[in-house]
């Protein structure tokens, strides 16, 4: 049975949608479910998901140039990686526009604790129950979050020194 | 010159600037690729040593000329400007590579466009990275630079696109920093 069947037995009402493509396998799931989720896959011991490779987010406004509009704003997506099995899974979570939130997995990955302080950072994304959770790149007075689709492209918010 | 009575006659700013631009101590600002550039130049094969200028500093306060080596970001713009006021003077300021010079390709939220809107800069030294050949040309040019005594004080202001003095950068307050940031967006 694959990591993705044994999601799909125990949390069938909390996918939103799962695919495949030559072994690597993705679940979008609801953000609620991100907790049970991840503490399945890495405390299970055949699935032993133990490494966790990547964690970021993406920013969907003027997705496809605007011809393609999704129902939540932005997605947060994991990659794990199980080093015993050899195998991956990719795992993505819808976050909403007004409040986006969704719950920290620093208490089972501890990398994931600078992963989620670059996500709020960029994208302005918090994480409930996070240690930490201030900006790991940019400084205390940025304004905003850069990677935002609707940050200008052209705004600059120098320390120091004139506009440039 | 030499005159038949032995003695030596010169200006003594010429002698101090001979003697200045053969012993330059230089602080190495490195923060990106250009970096490796910056080694090979330094190392045995292009041997910066030949000019006297084989002597890194880590100390602001022991270094003449300021070596800025690779892209400067908005973070990191205030300790670019707090290792340029403990040096003590004279002091000269190298920007090396495109990054330093104007920001090269970046044009970005966090990259500074060009060192010279926070520090006075003496001498550019293009290229992405610049090959030795340039970075010594760049480093014989400010020995010239040297020699004449002369010292860049302006700073660019991208608002006028013009130079202005550098004193006038020290009264650039933060409230006048976030106006400039408000009207710009």
């Amino acid at each position: 049975m694959t990591p993705l069947q044994r999601i799909q037995e125990k949390f069938s009402k909390e996918i939103i949608e799962t695919h495949a493509f030559r072994g690597d396998e993705t679940v979008i799931i609801r953000p609620g479910a991100l907790l049970a989720v991840a503490q399945f896959l890495k405390e299970t011991p055949e699935l032993d998901f133990n490494f966790l490779m990547d964690l970021t987010a993406v920013d969907y406004l003027f997705f496809a140039g605007g011809r393609i509009q999704k129902k939540s704003r932005f997605e947060v997506v994991y990659h794990f990686y199980s080093l015993k099995n050899n195998q991956r899974l990719r795992l993505k979570v819808p976050i909403d526009e007004e409040n986006p939130e969704v719950d920290t997995l620093s208490d089972l990955w501890p990398s994931a604790n600078w992963y989620e302080r670059e996500v709020w950072d960029m994208f302005g994304i918090r994480f409930k129950g996070h240690p930490n959770l201030k900006r790991i790149l940019m400084y205390e007075e940025f304004k905003g979050h850069a990677l935002r689709k609707d940050y200008p492209f052209n705004k600059r918010q120098p320390l120091i020194g004139p506009m440039n | 010159m030499s005159s038949a009575s032995n003695f030596f006659t010169s200006k003594l700013s010429d002698t101090l600037g001979w003697a200045r631009k053969y012993s330059i101590f230089q602080y190495p600002f490195v923060t990106a690729c250009c970096g490796m550039e910056y080694m090979s130049t330094a190392a045995g094969h292009y041997d910066v040593d030949r000019f006297g200028a084989g002597f890194p500093r880590f100390s602001p306060r022991q270094s003449d000329v300021l070596f800025v080596v690779g892209t400067i970001s908005h973070k990191m713009a205030p300790v670019l400007k707090t290792v340029y006021d403990q040096m003590c003077e004279p002091k000269w300021v190298v920007a090396f590579g495109v990054c330093t010079c104007t920001g090269g390709f970046y044009d970005n939220y966090s990259t500074v466009m060009g060192i010279d809107t926070i520090i006075p800069v003496d001498i550019y030294i293009p290229g992405c990275p610049p090959r030795p050949e340039n970075v010594i040309d760049g480093l014989m040019k400010l020995q010239d630079k040297i020699q004449r005594g002369e010292q860049s004080r302006t700073l660019y202001d991208p608002r006028t696109k013009t130079g202005r003095p550098a004193h006038v950068q020290q009264g650039y307050t933060i409230a006048q920093h976030i106006k400039d940031i408000e009207s710009a967006t």
